[in-house]
């Protein structure tokens, strides 16, 4: 059945997000399917999507992971509708598998990755940079420097996705993602309708097809470079002086913030779009001396000039020094490149300021496992005590500071293992159970399997808290079912309902299976506090 | 015509909701406007910051450069004192002044106020205790949110209407105390002329 979207649930030029800018890009090209794992800066493309996903028609789920999220998104174009999938920089390590075997299938429907990238890390564990992994997949890739553009590429995106029957990746940062602007909508267009993509042998990548199908995929490439090169979303500005300026995503506004104050505008390529539209960029280069490169992220263009500008034609950006190699691009650092003088700055010297780091909240049943397992360790002296991803993470600053390491997603339980086969005990695994179905599942068989001697806690306060409470994929019921389904000893898993006065026996339990010389494993939950007050505002 | 706003407070004040309320504000008055914030850890009890910009120019930066905000618009002066750096020479700064001490090393209030009184045209305003008079402790943002509105060249009443439009879900005690707290910040700037820059 096809669905004619309505027009737009939205007035014409509405103040949004630039997250909120995808997922109406996403909804306006009819997609029929949308997956993810939240993660900030990301999660609100998705939490827009699942308020429209009725009136829209769309069948929009929070997955357990990004790995499974991206599978649906490739099922739904199998079935020949356009899907998007959205994700954090991060969250497409866990999905690289399919997103980079996907690029050799024979898609049908359009199949759109928005990923939100985090320069600055101000609330990740790295700034990898998405184009990178979008060249390695050997797929075209947009930049976005403004909500409208983010609502207008992505909307694109599943054209050029079915063009080449290729996953198509929108490239999206921080600033972007939590901007609020102005946006321009335009008439829906219908869904695709259901029918199966084939045939069978662009599906099923074994070696002889994936061989014909991985030929095809790079004789497409000067297709996809040759559809970049005539974008318009690559501008040329001309300019005086032989420094010219390469921008990419929001570094062309940080240029155009500063442009004023220059005595003469430079020569200026914008680059949207990927591949890097060499022959445009040869062109810009053509007179000049010297090429400043500014890209939020990675120094991806820059490493790309050399070979593409004239070999006299310097290359300059953050890999040559001239921007800082680390952080995002502000106005304060364009303007050093730029060679303007420094504005002079506020100081107040007179009060030393407390740092003020994001806290636990009051009532946080973490508080109480980091709690008693404070207690515990003062009765035992040391323990190896590996972290995960979650407000629980904020059990590393004081005043708990009682976590050893925070890596990945499901990390801690296999780290702790690991840790104690290699001898250093007691170990013990802080999990959150948003994160335990993630992927701390598998590390968990792998405990199992060979009964190592660790404990692990799962601390389950029934939703996705640190990026505002999304759902869980199972409920909470469900996770002593799969702990015991999986193999662990019923008389070595409990389940502990948390309150601020049974601390103490919640440490002698932690203490009585840290001596246990097997796997261990304690649920504890309570339910967010924050979660708590919405559903009460929801319901009252 | 521009003004670029930095906001600064503790994460739970409603610093991001008041970005937002000025932000909308500024469209319904036909201004370009880029109003950005942070997401997540930021939002524990942590320190907060999200910029504003308005202009009838199209906006370049989507955040206010350092040195350019011609108001810093305070919810907690150690929170104002932190960001003094985003001022632009002869902006001006409006400020809360009731501390919020969640940390241990949190200063003398006393230190903290005097310190702010080294910039000219500090206004400090005791926006808790307006708030209460108003009705409701809840209302300190909204107190925040009055003084900021009438600080910037946007047309008095819109910001009323748009926190009646959100209010909808509130009881008639609560769309009250919001309605008398933006006034209340609004008069505690008093006669100040809009800030532009
Ligand atoms: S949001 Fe929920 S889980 Fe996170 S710190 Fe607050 S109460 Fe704890």
């Amino acid at each position: 059945m096809t669905n004619t979207a309505p027009e737009t649930t939205t007035p014409a030029a509405e103040l949004m997000l630039g997250d909120d800018a995808v997922a109406y890009g996403a909804l306006h090209a009819g997609i029929s399917n949308a997956y993810a794992y939240p993660g900030t800066p990301s999660t609100e493309i998705f939490t827009r999507l699942v308020r429209e996903a009725q009136a829209h028609q769309v069948t929009a789920h929070w997955c357990a992971n990004e790995k499974s999220a991206y599978e649906g998104a490739i099922g739904a174009s199998l079935a020949g509708r356009r899907a998007i999938v959205t994700m954090k920089h991060v969250g497409l390590n866990v999905a690289a598998d399919p997103f980079v075997n996907s690029a050799l299938l024979g898609l049908g429907g359009g199949l759109v990755l928005a990923v939100a990238d985090d320069p600055g890390m101000h609330s990740s564990q790295n700034e990898q940079d998405s184009r990178c992994l979008a060249d390695f997949a050997r797929v075209p890739c947009f930049e976005p420097a403004t909500a409208q553009e983010a609502y207008d590429m992505t909307r694109e995106a599943f054209a050029l996705s079915e063009r080449f029957q290729v996953p198509v990746v929108v490239r999206l940062v921080t600033r972007l993602c939590h901007e609020r602007a102005r946006v321009q909508t335009r008439a829906a267009e219908p869904q695709k309708p259901l029918q199966k993509a084939g045939p069978r042998q662009d599906w099923v990548l074994l070696p002889a097809n994936a061989k014909r199908l991985w030929s095809q995929l790079l004789a497409e490439q000067p297709a996809m470079r040759q559809a970049s090169e005539s974008s318009p979303h690559n501008v040329l500005r001309e300019g005086a002086g032989r420094l010219g300026v390469l921008t990419t995503g929001v570094g062309r506004r940080y240029l155009g913030e500063v442009l004023p104050e220059m005595a003469q505008a430079p020569p200026h390529l914008h680059v949207a779009t990927y591949p890097l539209p060499a022959a445009r960029v040869r062109a810009f280069a053509g007179q000049l001396d010297s090429v400043l490169v500014l890209e939020d992220g990675y120094p991806y263009v820059e490493r790309l000039l050399p070979g593409i500008v004239p070999a006299r034609c310097k290359v300059l950006g953050r890999e040559s020094g001239a921007l800082p190699a680390s952080g995002e691009l502000t106005v304060v650092n364009v303007r050093a490149a730029l060679g303007l003088p420094a504005l002079r700055l506020h100081e107040q010297a007179a009060l030393e300021l407390p740092a003020r780091p994001p806290r636990l909240c009051d009532g946080c049943v973490h508080r109480d496992s980091y709690g008693a397992m404070l207690q515990v360790m003062q009765e035992i002296g040391v323990a190896t005590i590996t972290g995960d991803i979650g407000c629980y993470t904020l059990g590393a600053l004081p005043p708990y500071q009682a976590i050893d390491s925070c890596v990945c997603m499901g990390a801690s339980i296999g780290m702790a293992k690991g840790a104690s086969d290699a001898g250093l005990r007691p170990a013990i695994a802080v999990i959150g159970d948003s994160t335990f179905l993630h992927s701390g599942i598998q590390p968990l068989v792998d405990a199992i399997a060979h009964d190592t001697d660790m404990t692990v806690l799962i601390l389950d306060n029934e939703t996705t808290a640190m990026t505002g409470g999304q759902p869980t994929e199972l409920p909470d019921t469900r996770l002593l079912p799969v702990v015991l389904g999986l193999g662990a000893d019923p008389a070595h898993v409990h389940v502990f309902a948390a309150h601020p006065r049974k601390v103490p026996e919640l440490a002698a339990l932690i203490r009585k299976e840290i001596e246990h010389r097997g796997l261990s494993v304690i649920v504890v939950k309570r339910e967010c506090v924050q979660t708590a007050r919405q559903r009460k505002t929801h319901e009252g | 015509m521009k003004a670029d706003v930095v906001l600064a407070g503790v994460g739970g004040q409603g610093v991001l909701t008041v970005a937002r309320l000025l932000a909308e504000a500024a469209t319904v008055d036909g201004f370009h406007v880029v109003q950005g914030e942070l997401h997540g850890m930021s939002q524990r009890g942590g320190a907060v910051q999200a910029h504003f910009r308005l202009s009838d120019q199209p906006i370049e930066s989507p955040q206010v450069p350092r040195g350019r905000a011609d108001l810093l618009v305070g919810f907690e002066p150690v929170e104002a004192l932190r960001n003094i750096a985003w001022l632009a020479p002869g902006g001006r700064i409006v400020t809360a002044i009731r501390p919020i001490a969640n940390v241990p090393d949190y200063p003398p209030i006393e230190k903290v106020l005097e310190a702010l009184r080294q910039f000219p045209e500090t206004i400090l305003i005791d926006a808790h205790a307006l708030a209460v008079a108003a009705g409701s402790v809840r209302a300190e943002n909204l107190v925040v949110a009055g003084a900021a509105f009438s600080l910037l060249p946007l047309t008095r009443g819109k910001l009323r209407g748009i926190v009646q439009k959100r209010a909808e879900r509130w009881t008639a005690a609560e769309r009250d105390a919001a309605i008398k707290a933006l006034a209340a910040g609004r008069a505690a700037i008093g006669g100040a002329p809009p800030v532009h820059g």
